[in-house]
């Protein structure tokens, strides 16, 4: 099997709020075509890493690289069109669905371009695989949690990047659909070649990953396959607490140690 | 999907009624004023060489003037509510306002006072002391929130400096209350003293900033999703706030040059635009100066027609209604929630 290409990668990342440190230099490799979930205890540092890869936030040290060539080094425009990003939190606005997916666009045309011949197609290409399509007219402040997230996620997915950040994009989601998002993020990694890396905060579905990066407090406890983190107990030195998980018809799953 | 296509209708049907309204009122804003001459839609279309005289000279830059500063604070308005996504944000958020009272305070004191420091400051004239002490008070507003990375901190630099400039005029007006009268004239606006060439640097003013503003439009769309999400669009956040920042300071100053401060028009604007119809900031940034100017329009036409002969300030107007748009606005959300 050849070995996919390394997309995104940091080295001896650093990153705090002020003085405190949240990460202290972490190295990490991202490969194309691979779904990575990173995971950890609540307050570890998962969407700081993530907002540091996506360079909205500042390192204290260390360097990241992007298609081999340094983060900073690119173009505000290129490097959006590289590196599409879906932030835990997006506000809530009274643009159509549509509207919100077409701004995934905008690195594409430019902010003075008008609309793009292929611009129409890509975002209905991401608003049918999330499901959203059928909101495309309907104000974002009028539709649920779960609907507005699907929309976020094909605002995401209508840029077309060789990477996709998403912190938690199973949030707001029913079961069904979070089921769908991970499908959908498999699709993207495999399918598409994408290099997808999420945080993402139910166990069960960041063991579906390809590979996963497990974050303990202010370190890093883990890069590799769900076997590897699982051989080596990776969850339970990272949450501090015994993590089960149960291999059922070849899928593995986390059980909560409830008393029977 | 037909959706966008009612929604481009819908907003035609609204910017022809828009457009309607506008020129209704800018007939009747014609044929109503203080002079004694007859008020009738006759004179208007054969009018004598008196009436002329009032009629192009008077009435008419008026009208279209205050058209214009309805307009750039319209403008002004969406943009700011669209920049620090607050929707009780202004044009005057940045200290613009109590900037000009400062500087057109300074330059009152300056044209009888012996000071000889203050000299310069009477040879500006109002308007120039006006737009001057606007332009410095949004610079002073730029610095002490350290550039323009962090929208709170703006917002709260441009309440300090509001403050500041505040008690800064008070303290002009305990110390020269000869003044008082002039500056009252000026904190309450007025449109009684634009002409062709006021509406002539208006109608400039709204051109250049109508041109940053549109081309902003689709960042300040991303920038509603938050500041992350706009940036990681490729969106430079510093070029987008100075650049929109420098488009109000120059409409803010300009209109509280030629008219003094108007309160709300750049506030409830917006609000009407979006209490009508469902926009994003393109639309906005279109809707926005068309409803300002007829608001300012109709608001003029009110303060010259209620008790006439003689006139209100139009910012007593403007105050007035749009404070009771406002709270009728809150009541109806409040009955919704």
């Amino acid at each position: 099997m050849v070995e996919a290409r390394t997309v995104l990668s940091c080295h001896d990342l650093t990153v705090g709020y002020g003085k405190r440190l949240v990460l202290d230099r972490v190295s990490l490799n991202f490969a194309a075509a691979t779904w990575h979930a990173v995971v950890g205890p609540n307050g570890c540092g998962k969407s700081t890493l993530l907002r540091a890869l996506a360079g909205l936030h500042h390192a204290s040290a260390g360097s990241i690289s992007l298609c081999d060539r340094p983060l900073s080094a690119w173009p505000r425009r290129a490097r959006a069109r590289r590196l599409a990003w879906l932030a835990q939190h997006a506000g809530v606005t009274d643009l159509t669905g549509a509207e919100v997916v077409r701004l995934g666009r905008l690195a594409h045309g430019g902010w003075l371009a008008g609309r793009q011949t292929d611009d129409d197609a890509a975002i209905r290409r991401a608003m049918m695989a999330t499901g959203s399509w059928d909101w495309a007219e309907r104000r974002l402040s009028s539709v649920s949690g779960g609907e507005r997230q699907r929309i976020y996620l094909a605002r995401a997915l209508a840029v077309e990047a060789p990477v996709l950040l998403l912190d938690e994009p199973t949030t707001h989601l029913d079961p069904p659909h979070q089921e769908d998002v991970v499908r959908l993020l498999r699709e993207q990694a495999h399918g598409c070649e994408v290099c997808v890396v999420s945080a993402i905060h139910d166990l069960s579905l960041a063991l579906a990953a390809d590979r996963l990066i497990v974050v303990g407090r202010r370190a890093l406890i883990g890069h590799g396959t769900v076997r590897e983190a699982l051989a080596g107990g990776w969850l339970s030195a990272a949450f501090e607490t015994p993590i089960d998980v149960v291999d059922y018809k070849g899928t593995h799953l986390w059980r909560p140690a409830l008393d029977p | 999907m037909s959706a966008p296509r009612d929604a481009a209708n819908g907003m035609a049907v609204w910017l022809i009624c828009c457009l309607v309204l506008t020129l209704l009122l800018t007939a009747g804003s014609l044929v109503i004023g203080t002079s004694s001459i007859e008020t009738s839609w006759h004179w208007l279309v054969v009018p004598d060489e008196q009436s002329a005289v009032v009629l192009w000279r008077i009435r008419l830059p008026r009208t279209v003037g205050a058209w214009c500063v309805g307009a750039l604070l319209g403008l002004c308005g969406a943009t700011a509510q669209g920049l620090f996504r607050n929707p009780l944000a202004e044009p005057y958020l940045l200290g613009t306002a109590s900037g000009a009272a400062f500087g057109v305070a300074l330059s009152l004191v300056a044209v009888d006072s012996t000071i000889g420091e203050l000299a310069w400051a009477g040879r500006l004239g109002l308007t120039g002391a006006a737009c001057l002490g606007a332009v410095a008070a949004t610079t002073l507003t730029i610095a002490l929130s350290r550039g323009v990375l962090q929208t709170t901190s703006l917002l709260l630099a441009g309440i300090v400096v509001a403050s500041v400039l505040g008690a800064a005029t008070s303290l002009i007006l305990l110390t020269k209350p000869e003044i008082f009268r002039a500056m009252q004239t000026f904190l309450l606006g007025s449109t009684a003293f634009l002409g062709w060439s006021s509406v002539a640097l208006l109608a400039t003013v709204l051109g250049i900033c109508l041109v940053p503003a549109l081309v902003w439009s689709r960042g300040l769309d991303a920038l509603t999703l938050g500041e992350d999400t706009a940036r990681s669009l490729g969106l430079s956040l510093p070029t987008l706030r100075l650049a929109l920042l420098g488009m109000m300071s120059l409409g803010t100053a300009t209109t509280v040059g030629q008219v003094g401060v108007v309160m709300f028009v750049g506030l409830m604007a917006p609000h009407v635009v979006r209490e009508t119809l469902s926009v994003n900031h393109r639309q906005l940034l279109i809707a926005a100066p068309l409803c300002g100017g007829a608001l300012l329009q109709a608001a003029d036409l009110i303060c010259r027609w209620i008790i006439r002969p003689a006139e209100l300030p139009v910012g007593a107007v403007t105050a007035c209604v749009g404070g009771t748009y406002l709270v009728l606005l809150l009541w109806r959300r409040n009955r919704d929630a």
